[in-house]
């Protein structure tokens, strides 16, 4: 209880928190063959938090339920889904039906690929989204406008999804986020496959977004386009956040990393030490007692296989590890 | 949106294709005929007796004696020209029988077609919509049931329902008797039309709807109409700007490919309520052993159902913009 | 999914989970059709005879499904017939899954071959399956041999088709190419792995054939292709009742066309809940 109190402390000392996330567990029952059923956990006691007029990077491996975290936050998940845990939106706790009135209007999705828009409907009526009677001139004019800023030319109002080019759809998709005005941005995995160009000039919408106050949520894998741009990065790991880290942590060998994962993560990059670590996450189903990280940490002790380590907050961050002080 | 580089030979290839497809089609049903062990003057004259000359004339008049090679080279060397030869029992060219009869069954699926597929899909949305609520599990027992009934068993009840207990409708034939061709009003068909089409209808209703109710589900749960979600579309409106638009097209291409099971579905309809359609005929024509007008019938109906699947596949291959997504990512 | 017989188990056996409740449905379901086809065996003709001092009878205690016009008892013929259905669309169901193996086998050994089987397919669907089912009957003379030639000549074609799909998709996988790299013949393998993957697929397909062998099989008789006016099949007795719909005696008619309806809903209830419980995905709703 201590810590989290801490940690709410915190955001009000920086800038002001736009979103909070606070115990956050997420599981689905399921049927395996022969129709036995089955819980799976894919999140578990999850806290972060998003400041406006920053970027907070949410970065963890591929297929670890990081998506489902913001699908969690709109209020989008599957009906065998089991939602556990406070989030809170600009002071607010976010019920269900505050989701489905906040989403689109104040929290915006910026989906990950193509396969998002409506594979039978035109770009501009899909930018533009269902609009009341009476605003569709106004909208119109606004989302060429849009257009125009991200360079895509007036024949894209009139194609389809898959008539777009991989940049062209990219700049699309964060342009239905614009278009709602929205003041928390929750990016989905915006970068994977985009060259270099188009990665740098994806990223610095979000920056854009940022500058104006909103409060961007970017999920990915990939660790170094975030550190591009974010303010804090939160290192995710089977279904939980092992530390929240301030980019500017991430220097040398990592000497100011909190956790021996993130140390990991960081040695593990082509840049520097080029170290892949052993081992590989627990499987959903897998149950495990004490740290997440116990398996595989190379600083393990007795006390780590007992419970799940509490935040500590940590040189103007937090972690979840014993071994820090 | 049509490639029409890609018209000529699509064309090219779906006429050759009819063209293969009828010609294996007549030789296989002419081989099943011809060596039948029914004898077709037995099975025209029934249990009437008649003398030894009467039959001696009727076999010459049924080609009894011709070989069969003779006789398929003479049938289908008429048949290039146009001339399907003249119908056993009704002794009238089978051109004419065919284009009398198909023209009422014609009507008879039209109306039927049409009423379970727009009654099957509007079911289908709105079970869908409610997933998992009373009036989906009503709708898919509903669908259920009717997938198991048998055809011919619903037409009777139909009949004995609203002809011989109500008195609403006729008990049989398509028009009424003794009045001339040009006698019968518009209302007169109608009249006969009803139980047939609501009979087929309400069978017809379940397959659409099922698909539908699949398909908008599977389009539901889709990620586009998740990101939808995401930015606060609901309920309805979110239903007819994404459902609909996405689960319009593979139903309609389904409904077209169910003429084959529209045309069976019309056979036992009409046997019910002797309405005087193409599948009346069929049923004559093959307890009679009349093998011009069954034939003739065989490819009429092999020519029906190519045309509901060639309309299926322009549907899939030129107005449906993913196909293009799919060749292009290829 | 839920059906009638699931949206019941609901209420009555709320404390079953879904795996529970899905295998009561497949045993109670094949229980009854088990009965069905061995009361149909024991049914001697003594019940059958006729008795013109109770002939025409509307349903009541002693005869539930009424009496015909020579005073037959409809529940014991309408019992008979469905035995009969049940017998002949088991025939043509497994001459159609015999029929699907061997094509699918063949597809699997070559393009030409393949290309051959999908011909087959596509000429088999140009005709409506009725009217084939008619010439084939009318071909092979008609009878209960016609019938289920025809039923199984027609049926096979949506089975192939999956099977089809399931062996190329087979034909990628990694063990396949090994086999194939370390010599073995097309044949070896397509017994050794190829069959053994299909074999539930196959299964399955089979059992969910049975209710379209069965509507068919009662359709083509109903018409006069069938099986003889002899037999006691429900196609028979529905079209003699026909004849007496007029005089208004309309449980010659209903009563063995509902049972016929069950006994199809049944297959189809024992194929659905077979099929969730080897693939679990669509178990949720």
């Amino acid at each position: 209880m201590e810590n989290k109190t801490e940690i709410n402390a915190k955001g009000k000392k920086g800038t002001e928190a736009l979103l909070k996330v606070e115990d956050l567990s997420l599981s689905f029952i399921q049927y395996a063959s022969g129709l036995r059923q089955t819980e799976l956990k894919v999140i578990c006691n999850l806290s972060i938090q998003a400041n406006r007029g920053e970027i907070l990077a949410v970065v963890g491996s591929s297929g670890s339920g990081k998506s489902l975290l913001a699908h969690a936050i709109l209020g989008i998940l599957p009906s065998n889904a089991k939602l556990d845990g406070k989030i809170e939106y600009d002071g607010q706790e976010l019920t269900q039906k505050n989701k489905e009135d906040l989403r689109g209007k104040e929290i915006a999705l910026v989906p990950q690929s193509v396969t998002y828009l409506d594979p039978l409907m035109k770009i501009s009526n899909q930018v533009i989204g269902a609009v009341e009677e009476g605003k569709e001139g106004l909208m119109k004019k606004l989302q060429r406008e849009i257009f125009q800023k991200y360079d895509l030319k007036p024949d894209v109002e009139r194609m389809f999804p898959h008539e777009l080019s991989g940049g062209m759809a990219r700049r699309v998709l964060v342009s239905t986020a614009v278009m709602s005005s929205a003041k928390l941005i929750i990016a989905d995995e915006p970068t994977p496959g985009l060259d270099e160009k188009t990665l740098n000039e994806t990223l610095s919408y979000f920056k854009d977004m940022a500058n104006k106050g909103c409060a961007v949520m970017l999920i990915t894998h990939d660790i170094e386009a975030a550190l591009k741009i974010s303010d804090k990065i939160a290192v995710f790991y089977a279904g939980t956040v092992l530390e929240v880290a301030n980019v500017k942590d991430f220097k040398n060998d990592g000497e100011n990393l909190r956790h021996p994962y993130t140390r990991a993560l960081w040695n593990a990059l082509p840049q520097n030490k080029f170290q892949a670590i052993k081992g590989h996450q627990p499987m959903q189903d897998e149950v495990v007692d004490g740290c997440i990280f116990y398996e595989r940490c190379s600083k393990k002790n007795e006390l780590c296989s007992k419970g799940i380590p509490q935040f500590k907050k940590v040189n103007g961050g937090v972690v979840r590890c014993n071994n820090v002080s | 949106m049509l490639d029409n580089a890609k018209i000529p030979g699509f064309i090219g290839k779906k006429i050759l294709r009819l063209i293969s497809l009828l010609l294996v089609v007549s030789f296989i049903s002419f081989m099943l005929v011809q060596y039948s062990p029914i004898d077709p003057v037995r099975a025209y004259l029934g249990e009437m007796a008649v003398s030894a000359e009467h039959k001696e004339k009727l076999e010459e008049y049924w080609g009894v004696n011709t070989p069969p090679q003779e006789k398929f080279l003479n049938w289908a060397g008429s048949l290039l020209k146009g001339d399907f030869g003249v119908s056993l029992i009704y002794r009238v060219p089978v051109t004419d029988v065919i284009k009398e009869r198909f023209t009422a069954s014609l009507a008879l699926m039209a109306s039927s077609w049409l009423i379970s597929g727009i009654l099957g899909f509007v079911l289908g949305i709105a079970a869908g919509m409610h997933k998992g609520t009373l009036f989906d599990r009503a709708i898919k027992t509903y669908c259920y049931i009717l997938t198991a009934t048998p055809t011919f068993w619903l037409a009777l009840i139909l009949l004995m329902i609203f002809s011989v207990q109500l008195g609403w409708f006729p008990i049989g034939l398509s028009v009424p008797i003794g009045v001339t061709a040009e006698n019968v009003t518009f209302f007169d068909r109608i009249e006969h039309l009803i139980l047939p089409a609501l009979t087929l209808s309400i069978l017809g209703v379940a397959q659409i709807a099922m698909f539908t109710r699949e398909k908008l589900i599977e389009v539901m749960s889709s990620d586009y109409v998740l990101f939808a979600k995401a930015r606060g579309e609901k309920g309805l409106d979110l239903v007819l700007r994404h459902g609909i638009r996405n689960v319009a097209l593979p139903a309609i291409t389904l409904q077209f490919l169910s003429f084959s099971e529209l045309f069976g579905g019309t056979v036992l309809v009409e046997q019910v309520f002797s309405y005087q359609g193409i599948g009346l005929a069929t049923v004559a024509a093959g307890l009679k052993s009349d093998v011009p007008l069954l034939l003739g019938i065989v490819l009429i109906s092999a020519v029906f159902v190519f045309v509901g699947n060639l309309i299926a596949d322009i549907i899939y291959e030129f107005i449906d913009p993913r196909i293009k997504q799919q060749e292009s990512t290829i | 999914m839920s059906t009638a017989v699931v949206n019941v188990n609901r209420s009555l056996f709320r404390g079953l989970n879904l795996r529970q409740k899905t295998l009561l449905i497949i045993g109670f379901t094949s229980l009854l059709l088990l009965a069905i086809v061995v009361s149909s065996l024991f049914i001697d003709g003594e019940s059958l005879s006729t008795d013109f001092g109770s002939k025409n009878l509307a349903p009541s205690l002693e005869h539930p499904f009424g009496t015909d016009w020579m005073g037959r008892d409809m529940l014991t013929r309408t019992l008979e017939g469905l035995g009969l259905s049940i017998v002949i669309g088991a025939f043509a169901s497994l001459i159609s899954a015999v029929l699907t193996i061997i094509l699918g086998l063949l597809s699997s050994a070559g393009k030409t071959a393949d290309s051959l089987v999908s011909w087959l397919v596509d000429l088999a669907l140009s005709i409506p399956h009725l009217l084939l089912i008619i010439l084939i009957s009318i071909g092979l003379g008609g009878g209960a041999q016609g019938v289920i030639i025809g039923v199984a000549l027609t049926h096979w074609t949506s089975l192939t088709r999956v099977v089809r799909a399931e062996i190329k998709q087979l034909k990628t996988q990694e063990y396949i190419h090994i086999s194939r790299n370390l010599g073995k013949s097309k044949w070896w393998i397509a017994t050794k792995h190829i069959l053994p993957h299909l074999i539930p697929q196959i299964l399955l397909g089979t059992i969910l054939l049975f209710p379209h062998a069965i509507l068919h099989e009662a359709s083509v008789t109903f018409l006069g292709f069938g099986l003889s006016p002899h037999e006691p099949a429900i196609g028979i007795i529905l079209s003699e009742s026909m004849r007496y719909l007029s005089a208004g005696y309309w449980w010659l008619a209903f009563f063995p066309g509902l049972s016929l309806l069950i006994v199809v809903l049944a297959f189809d209830l024992i194929g659905e809940n077979l099929g969730k419980l080897m693939d679990p995905k669509n178990a949720h709703e």
